[in-house]
């Protein structure tokens, strides 16, 4: 039994997940969404132990130089899967509205089969920068943070989609179709606000962490590389799209407009920033 | 005149407390964030010139894009975000203020009859006794309440969570008060680096940027530096510099720091950094004069000449400790009395006899080397703002997370007589998150009509 094992069973059951929710919002058959949640939660039962086996086999491998599987592209990339599927249990567990899965398991989808097909699942020791307690710390609070915004992404997509045909038939009966599925704009809007509210506070954490950390190794708490810039555009972004919410003429379209592009800066302060830029988070590309 | 000018500044007054602004003023300090992320920051003049070309870069300097997030235009818009902060607080604050101040402790009919959550009992139970037990349910159930008498009705009043209304300028506070932190160590710290080689001490470090370097006030030494690798590879594991701090000619501190673990010295911080080569490396050459046979053990230096019989004279001008896994091996070469320089050639200390064959006037043979001293290159920080900016992070945090998740809870009772009963009614609310809280008012509102039938 190894992690490697686990992570195949991993990007199946989301790959199923993810298909059986797209069949959901087709049939609107219980039964479906039923089968669609149970195979998302196995993929992430075995998301958790891949990270798991992977965070024993280190040790194995390097002996007391073992650490936390969240070190390099490949382990932030499942881990980032896993925190999107955690995020999304939370969700559904209170909103109980299978379509949105339809939306969100494919970023877990294909964070796991990009990390599989394309990345080095070498487990490496660490380098000097790196050996330090607050690199947990640090990359928990980002993915979680990340995570909800990718919920909040998927979502305020449902929403863009159903408000147009909204407002096309505003004085028609409901919505029928695959549309009449999706919860109502109201809910999604909530949805996308209750994510971020989450992703948030996490990633000013993220930030803070990532501040003290630099404040320790280098003595400077910022120093305006591109990673930490891109993380701030980041916050200010979703800082925008919290003011939004009480801000006449920024409520609803506008607002999931920002949190798109919140997450579209996300995922470049995540990857494009070490594929694109150079900066200090240099090792974060291996 | 009067009159216009009050409309001027209550615009203006408007303009600054506008959330319109917050909105804006993010988002552009989110667009022009990006520029110093794609253009390289405080480059040299050569290097921006040869990637965009002298009109792009004296374009780059007008518009201060080499520096810019301390350019006057950026840092103006984070004035005007900081003004827009201060103002939106200033006009909020009493509000949420007035809740501590002056709580509601009586709820108005209007709430009473049209609260989202709200019940009504009646009791044969006399009102003081049956509030008495209320207020015990409560106690239980929420928390303690207060209890007021008002024109013949009793009322009970509890609230949970009124911290939540000031999450919200905890966090706008907690914004200010970072960028308190930064001006300090902008203006009482400093960023400095400083190479000591191995076995040396300094009293000097170099300010970033300044050609010019400062007394540290005591004197810090290096007495090594090494590197560490994973066993069997070339991965580094470890930079460490023994490093000791001499003041006043007492060693007080002794401290092996590496990359995430540096030492502080009276407010100042050394951190491993860099390091680097300080000097030649030394090598133990054994030469044979050819003719004579006459023997020669010499201590040289690499890349200065060492006389030798004749008016000759040799240096060695490189080495390496593995020369194609033949071990370690030095590059020399002879310069003849008259001053000409020789080819270079290769000895190597594994094969004693295979300068030999090199028939020469002299045969080398390398008996032994010694790595060139290293030097460990250390950051020097003084930050008296850190701390400072580290209470703004808390209450960033903390305030973010109060803002939230939690939420301004409360619950009236009003107890009145009519029709010769006792008549209670209930009102709850929540500031946020009301759905949750209906869930725990219809779990609350069970206990309260338990509590009165008890006794009905």
């Amino acid at each position: 039994m190894t992690s490697s094992l686990f992570f195949n069973i991993t990007t199946f059951g989301y790959f199923a997940s993810m298909v059986m929710f797209i069949a959901y919002v087709a049939t609107r058959s219980n039964a479906v969404a039923m089968i669609a949640r149970v195979t998302g939660g196995a993929g992430f039962v075995a998301n958790t132990i891949a990270i798991g086996l992977r965070w024993y086999e280190s040790y194995q491998l390097l002996g007391v130089d073992g650490r936390a599987p969240l070190t390099n592209l490949y382990e932030s990339v499942v881990f980032f899967a896993w925190s999107i599927l955690l995020v999304y249990m939370l969700i559904d567990f209170k909103y109980k509205q299978p379509s949105v899965g339809a939306f969100v398991l494919p970023f877990a989808f294909i964070s796991m089969i990009w990390a599989q097909l394309s990345l080095s699942n070498a487990i490496d020791p660490l380098v000097p920068a790196l050996q330090s307690n607050w690199l947990t710390y640090h990359v928990i609070t980002c993915f979680l943070g990340y995570a909800a915004f990718a919920v909040a992404c998927g979502v305020s997509i449902m929403y863009l989609i159903k408000i147009g045909k909204e407002e096309k038939h505003a004085d028609e009966s409901p919505i029928g179709g695959i549309l009449g599925v999706f919860p109502s704009t109201k809910v999604l809007d909530d949805i996308n606000y209750k994510a971020i509210m989450i992703g948030f506070p996490l990633l000013t954490l993220g930030i803070v962490t990532g501040a003290a950390w630099a404040n320790y190794a280098w003595g400077t708490y910022w120093s305006w590389d591109p990673k930490e810039t891109w993380s701030l555009i980041v916050w200010f972004v979703y800082a925008a799209f919290l003011h939004a919410r009480f801000t006449r003429g920024w409520v609803g379209r506008r607002a999931a407009w920002l949190s798109i592009i919140g997450f579209a800066a996300t995922i470049f302060c995540y990857l494009g920033v070490n594929l694109v830029l150079s900066g200090l988070h240099s090792y974060g590309g291996a | 005149m009067a009159h216009n000018q009050r409309n001027i500044i209550d615009r203006t007054w408007d303009f600054f407390c506008s959330l319109k602004l917050t909105i804006i003023t993010l988002l552009l300090l989110a667009i022009t964030s990006i520029i110093g992320t794609v253009l390289q920051q405080n480059a040299s003049p050569e290097e921006y010139i040869r990637e965009y070309g002298q009109s792009n870069y004296e374009l780059f300097v007008k518009l201060q894009f080499t520096d810019m997030y301390h350019s006057w235009w950026f840092v103006g818009i984070l004035a005007l975000f900081s003004a827009n902060l201060i103002c939106c607080s200033i006009k909020n604050f009493p509000r949420a203020w007035k809740f501590v101040t002056s709580p509601a402790l009586i709820a108005g009919e209007g709430t009473l009859k049209n609260s989202v959550n709200r019940a009504e009992f009646s009791s044969k139970e006399e009102p003081q006794q049956l509030a008495q037990r209320l207020a015990g349910t409560l106690e239980k159930a929420f928390t303690k309440p207060t209890l007021t008498e008002d024109d013949g009705k009793l009322h009970l009043f509890a609230q949970k969570g009124i911290y939540s209304r000031f999450g919200a300028y905890i966090t706008h506070l907690s914004i200010l008060v970072i960028m308190l932190g930064a001006i300090m160590g902008t203006v009482w710290g400093y960023k400095a680096y400083v190479n000591i080689a191995e076995g040396t001490s300094t009293a000097q470090v170099w300010p970033r940027g300044s050609q010019t370097p400062m007394d540290l006030g005591f004197e810090v030494r290096c007495d090594d530096f090494t590197v560490t690798y994973y066993d069997g590879t070339q991965r580094p594991k470890d930079y460490t510099s023994d490093l000791v701090v001499i003041d006043n000619g007492q060693e007080v501190i002794k401290k092996t720091i590496e990359v995430n673990d540096p030492l502080t010295y009276k407010g100042i911080t050394f951190y491993q950094s860099s390091y680097g080569p300080a000097g030649n490396a030394s090598f133990k050459v054994q030469v044979k004069v050819r003719e004579s046979g006459e023997v020669l053990n010499l201590r040289v230096v690499q890349g200065q000449n060492t006389p030798l019989p004749g008016g000759y004279a040799f240096a060695v001008t490189d080495y390496a400790p593995n020369y194609d896994r033949f071990g370690p091996a030095a590059q020399l070469r002879v310069n003849t009395p008259n001053g000409q320089q020789g080819a270079p050639f290769i000895v190597l200390q594994q094969f004693p006899q295979f300068d030999e064959k090199r028939a020469g006037i002299f045969s080398f043979t390398l008996a032994g080397y010694d790595e060139p001293p290293m030097y460990t290159g250390l950051s020097v920080a003084k930050d008296p703002g850190v701390w400072v900016v580290w209470v703004g992070c808390f209450m960033m945090v903390f305030g973010s997370c109060g803002a939230f998740f939690f939420s301004h809870r409360r619950i009236w009772i009003c107890l009145d007589e009519q029709n010769g009963k006792t008549r209670v009614r209930v009102a709850a609310s929540a500031h946020r998150n009301q759905p949750a809280f209906s869930m725990a008012f219809d779990e609350m509102k069970k206990d309260l009509a338990q509590t009165i039938e008890n006794k009905a």
